[in-house]
């Protein structure tokens, strides 16, 4: 079910916008017997997470919690990275078994980040089931992987890339596509 | 916001002396993310060295480092051989060029060594493609030990700049002495020596000139906020340097009577394993000032890191 095409690039009025309806379109599908835990892949899917579990415990009432995935010692392309990988910690304090996950991300673009994430979660328990959420869905997959829910969905020439920042990490708000 | 790209440069880790503040940090910081791998509830083994090849090569006795290295290495993936110097080549009159060179031909990734040599790793560095990561070299460093006491140190007190610290015993036999002082100096720690004058040269004060060195115990613990106990090494030779294990102990040995000169929040470590009623009594090994056994889980998350960060792409080999 593909969301309505956001407008790109984003201020912060209409990326707020877009988070609540996105909080919204996700309580629409799950059902009122699961319990919902949301994961932030490390960096900008963590704060993404945390906002969402905010303006749902706001429109809700329910605290859901929020744990975090680094998902660098899953990454495919380990041993061909530049540079030292910095692992960072991944805070799941809370059991996946039965839960169904909803994975955070900003930017949905080979799909490899999410095949990563996965491998990383499951190896954290089995979850009854697993749904990503992403601020921008971009062209370009590499995997058979696609997002349940989404703010915005663009077509991205190459040599371009879909910026998203967060107040949390970049001081200020947005989305941007850009030449890289 | 993003951090300035940080390269670890080393292909080896050779002992701590040639590595930075920043180096000793990233490896720190690495290991506090592998700590979480193994504390949790399920799966304790992530992907990162799939494919590599690891030869733990310990041509001297060790029980918990060598356990503690193939711990990390299975928890990271690695392909791992064990090569037992005993049923080695080496008793054929190989060298231990020689043997570098065959275990070369079978393309490892990393070797990790132990050997009674100070230097030997240094040797085998020159000679192999592989990264060589020193688990210990005679009275030389032993450097994963160095990091894994830093690590328990910094988890425990918060921070190692400003932290006092006193290494007692037998400091002129310890590899492990070394390797932390060049550790412990570089990150800001104030490091005192203590122990018999027979067991604590002079001149490692030329080498590190901000520690201090007493022969004093009980005069040293009230300032500490960590003691670290050494073993006393009768198997390499200490006794020829103190006139017997009894006066030994009298002087120096960590018993109830001086931790109550201690602060109340001193933690006390030992790299092990312990002489039990020798250079520590029983009561402090197991008491609750003592982080010997968290030193010994905090190894594999240490090691760890260190493997990671070796196997791959550092300085000199990035583009």
């Amino acid at each position: 079910m593909p969301a309505a095409p956001g407008p790109c690039p984003m201020d912060p009025g209409q990326m707020d916008a877009a988070l609540r309806r996105l909080a919204g379109d996700l309580m629409t599908r799950v059902g009122p017997d699961e319990e919902v835990v949301l994961l932030g892949i490390r960096s900008r899917g963590l704060p993404l997470a945390e906002r969402l579990a905010s303006l749902l415990r706001a429109s809700t009432g329910a605290a859901i919690p929020v744990g975090s995935l680094d998902i660098t010692l899953y990454r495919d392309d380990l041993t061909e990275m530049v540079g030292s990988p910095i692992v960072r910690p991944t805070e799941i304090p809370f059991t996946l078994k039965e839960r169904t996950v909803v994975l955070v991300d900003d930017v949905l673009y080979t799909g490899r980040t999410v095949r990563a994430a996965l491998d990383a979660l499951l190896d954290h328990g089995r979850p009854r089931r697993v749904m990503l959420l992403v601020m921008a869905d971009r062209s370009g997959r590499e995997l058979p992987i696609q997002a349940d829910l989404a703010c915005l969905r663009v077509e991205v020439p190459p040599g371009h890339r879909v910026a998203v920042r967060l107040k949390e990490i970049d001081g200020v708000d947005g989305v941007a596509v850009e030449a890289c | 916001m993003t951090a300035e790209r940080y390269v670890f440069p080393h292909k080896h880790l050779l002992g701590i002396e040639p590595l930075s503040p920043r180096d000793i940090t990233a490896l720190l910081d690495q290991a506090q993310a592998f700590e979480e791998v193994c504390e949790r509830p399920s799966i304790k083994i992530v992907p990162a060295l799939r494919k590599k090849l690891v030869v733990n090569l310990f041509f001297e006795n060790s029980t918990r480092t060598r356990n503690s290295f193939e711990i990390a290495e299975k928890r990271l993936s690695a392909e791992i051989i064990n090569f037992d110097a005993d049923t080695s080549s080496l008793n054929k009159g190989e060298t231990l060029v020689d043997t570098a060179m065959n275990l070369e031909a079978m393309h490892p990734d990393l070797i990790v060594m132990r050997h009674s040599a100070p230097g030997a790793h240094a040797l085998l560095a020159r000679h192999m493609k592989a990264s060589i990561v020193n688990a210990g070299d005679g009275a030389h460093e032993h450097p994963t030990q160095a990091l894994l006491d830093a690590y328990t140190l910094r988890k425990h007190c918060g921070k190692l700049e400003g932290l006092r610290v006193a290494i007692v015993g037998d400091i002129r036999n310890s590899r492990v002495v070394r390797s932390n002082l060049w550790l412990l100096t570089r990150m800001g720690a104030k490091v005192t020596l203590v122990g018999p004058p027979t067991l604590v040269p002079q001149e490692m004060k030329a080498t590190w000139p901000s520690i201090e060195i007493c022969h004093d115990f009980d005069a040293v613990i009230p300032d500490q906020d960590a003691i670290m106990m050494l073993r006393a090494q009768f198997e390499r030779g200490t006794g020829a340097y103190i006139p017997g294990q009894g006066e030994y102990s009298r002087f120096f040995q960590l018993n109830p009577a001086r931790m109550k000169r201690a602060k109340k929040d001193v933690v006390v470590l030992h790299p092990g394993p312990i002489n039990r009623g020798l250079e520590i009594t029983s009561d402090v090994a197991d008491g609750p000032n003592n982080l010997i056994l968290d030193q010994v889980t905090n190894g594999v998350p240490v090691r760890m890191a260190v493997l990671f960060l070796l196997s791959h792409p550092h300085g000199e080999q990035v583009p």
